[in-house]
């Protein structure tokens, strides 16, 4: 086989396979509520809207690092 | 820590808000400068002979594309970078010293680049490649400025208390990675210094000359890939990062769907970087790729509606917001224009539609609709928003934006259709010929009728940076107008009469 002929069969698995990633993921958003974490995708539109530096965010990193001024 | 409690610290969103102004202005005045000489070619001279150099439509229209493109837009995005990626990681850029060094930094070079960009264009300096023309010292530059850039916002990123990353960021995120991939291959180049021709000189040309890697058809298409996805990665995708997080704060409402935010991305993601072939359709490209860019092209109206749509139904039931606040008009025309011109380009990208509208004024009334009415008035509604948040401060006038907001309206509005007009009208004069073939017009008969839309179309330009000096002294007088409590900028911005 040619490099030609490999770059075609390369980009032709390529292209399938992102279309197929992306529509699996597609049917994970709709078939599901909630992600990995446990947290209700629609509810991460409150990092936005509650985003004041002592807001206690939507999913931490950790506990120890919340920030000192909310530690009230 | 000291007994103050922690505060976000705005300092380089305040810098890059200043130069998003400044470059605002400067961009946007020889962009009616050039408006003015195509319908006046008089003007060529304004300065008089002895400058003409300086002031020709030419040397002028390189500075207007990268003053409010690498200016304007590109401040714009680190001013809302610096504003929003803080506050939706809850983090503050004062708990690192270091960040707060690379902020600081990036701004200054950056400012730098700029500097050395408008003297470079000015003396006629140039890669002659559109969106592209900064010669290869300046872009050295911009690789480490883009660089310092992505060590701060990933730096940020790794210091988060929020464990996941909000939409907006992933589209920051994709801003740097769309950017640094397409810049880097685009402008490879080889200083003609380092080159031997073909009689055996070596040294050829000044220093900062250079001559592109690729060659012929090749160059076009890495630079179309370029073009069109610095349209994807500059005007579109920091745009929606804004918007997403903005007119949801703003408005005080969760965004109507968060999935379909997340679905959006990663289709425009998939769909926009296979689109670059619709603007060489009819050219030497492989003809494969040509049809590959149309149907990409039509695809992606999907994405962009996508989000488009989400935005807008974000404030379903809640309209009264739109009719009360000045702001909030301001984002929902601008996404209102994202989705009038995602719909007129993917109509443009059809082939035997582009056969008409390809190097006609449709294409720039297409390119002023989706700047103009999406991605400034965006930028603008942003700083509006993040002024009394940075000055503690009210706006200092909401009838003052109101009619900002109309007469700019006004003015997207009559330079958009003009060229429709103009565009069309051109399109089809040059095509137009008789039973022989001969064709029925000449170059000449296509200037002479499309003067009068030229003329429309410079007083449209004329309107949009009219508003644009009045929010630059709206913004202004907003650094000594009332002081605000923290309670007050919550959701709807304070505004002053
Ligand atoms: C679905 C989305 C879009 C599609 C399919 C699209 C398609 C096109 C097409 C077909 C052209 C003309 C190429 C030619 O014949 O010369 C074009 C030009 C252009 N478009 Fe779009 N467009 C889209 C969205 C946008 C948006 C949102 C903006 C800006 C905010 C934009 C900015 C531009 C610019 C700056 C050019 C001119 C490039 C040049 O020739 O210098 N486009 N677009
Ligand atoms: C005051 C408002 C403005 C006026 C009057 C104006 C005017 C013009 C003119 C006369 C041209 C040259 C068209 C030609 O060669 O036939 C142009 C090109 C261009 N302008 Fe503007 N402009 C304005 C604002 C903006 C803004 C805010 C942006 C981007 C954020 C922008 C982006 C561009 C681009 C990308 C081109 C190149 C289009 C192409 O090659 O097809 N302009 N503008």
């Amino acid at each position: 086989m040619d490099i030609a002929q490999l770059q075609a069969y390369g980009y032709f698995t390529l292209t399938i396979g992102l279309v197929l990633i992306l529509y699996g993921y597609i049917y994970h958003l709709y078939s599901k509520k909630k992600d990995v974490d446990g947290v209700d995708y629609e509810s991460y539109s409150n990092m936005a809207l509650k985003d004041d530096i002592d807001d206690t965010p939507v999913a931490s990193m950790s506990e120890d690092k919340a920030p000192k001024s909310a530690k009230k | 820590m000291e007994n103050h409690p922690l505060e976000y610290d705005y300092t380089v969103a305040k810098m890059f808000m200043l130069t998003t102004i400044i470059l605002g202005i400067v961009g946007m005045l020889i962009g009616v400068i050039l408006a003015f000489q195509l319908a006046y070619p008089g003007l060529n001279l304004m300065l008089g002979e002895g400058l003409a150099e300086y002031t020709n439509f030419s040397r002028l229209r390189p500075l207007h594309t990268d003053a409010v493109v690498f200016g304007f837009t590109l401040s714009g995005i680190f001013a809302t970078w610096y504003y929003i990626g803080q506050r939706v990681l809850k983090v503050s850029m004062a708990e690192s010293k270091l960040l707060m060094f690379l902020g600081k930094l990036h701004f200054w070079l950056y400012l730098v680049v700029i500097v050395a960009a408008v003297v470079s264009l000015f003396m006629g300096i140039t890669s002659s490649k559109e969106y592209a023309e900064f010669e290869w010292p300046i872009d050295i530059l911009v690789v480490v400025v883009w660089v310092i850039f992505g060590a701060g916002m990933f730096g940020l990123i790794g210091i988060r208390r929020e464990k996941s990353l909000y939409i907006s960021v992933w589209y920051y995120i994709a801003t740097f990675l769309g950017i640094a991939m397409l810049y880097l291959f685009n402008n490879m180049a080889i200083p003609t210094m380092f080159g031997v021709s073909d009689i055996g000189e070596s040294g050829v040309g000044v220093w900062y000359h250079s001559v592109s890697m690729y060659a012929g058809t090749n160059d076009a298409l890495v630079q179309w890939w370029y073009g069109h996805n610095a349209v994807a990665f500059g005007f579109t995708v920091p745009i929606v990062a804004m918007i997403y997080y903005f007119l949801p704060k703003e408005s005080g409402q969760a965004i109507y769907s968060y999935k379909l935010s997340l679905l959006s991305f990663w289709a425009l993601m998939f769909l926009y970087l296979w689109a670059g072939g619709h603007h060489l359709l009819y050219s030497t490209v492989p003809d494969w790729l040509q049809t590959m860019g149309s149907i990409f092209s039509v695809i992606l109206i999907l994405p962009s509606w996508g989000s488009a749509i989400n935005m807008l139904l974000t404030m379903k039931g809640e309209w009264q917001q739109v009719a009360a606040s000045p702001l909030i008009k301001f984002m929902v025309l601008s996404s209102t224009f994202y989705m009038f011109s995602t719909l007129e380009g993917p109509i443009q990208a059809i082939k035997s539609v582009n056969a008409i509208a390809h190097f006609t004024d449709w294409i720039v009334g297409h390119v002023h609709d989706g700047t103009l009415g999406w991605v400034g008035f965006m930028i603008m509604a942003a700083l509006y928003h993040m002024a009394p948040r940075l000055f503690k401060r009210e706006i200092y006038s909401k009838s003052l934006m109101t009619a900002q907001f109309w007469i700019q309206t006004v003015g997207v509005v009559l330079y958009f259709t003009s060229m429709w007009i103009a565009g069309i009208t051109q399109g089809m004069m040059w095509r137009a010929h008789d039973e022989f073939g001969n064709l029925a017009y000449s170059f000449i008969d296509t200037v002479t009728v499309l003067h009068p839309y030229y003329v429309i179309r410079s007083v449209g330009g004329l309107l949009y940076l009219i508003g644009f000096f009045m929010f630059a002294y709206n913004i202004y007088k907003t650094m000594s107008a009332r002081k605000v409590e923290e309670s007050e900028l919550q959701n709807a911005t304070p505004m002053g009469a």
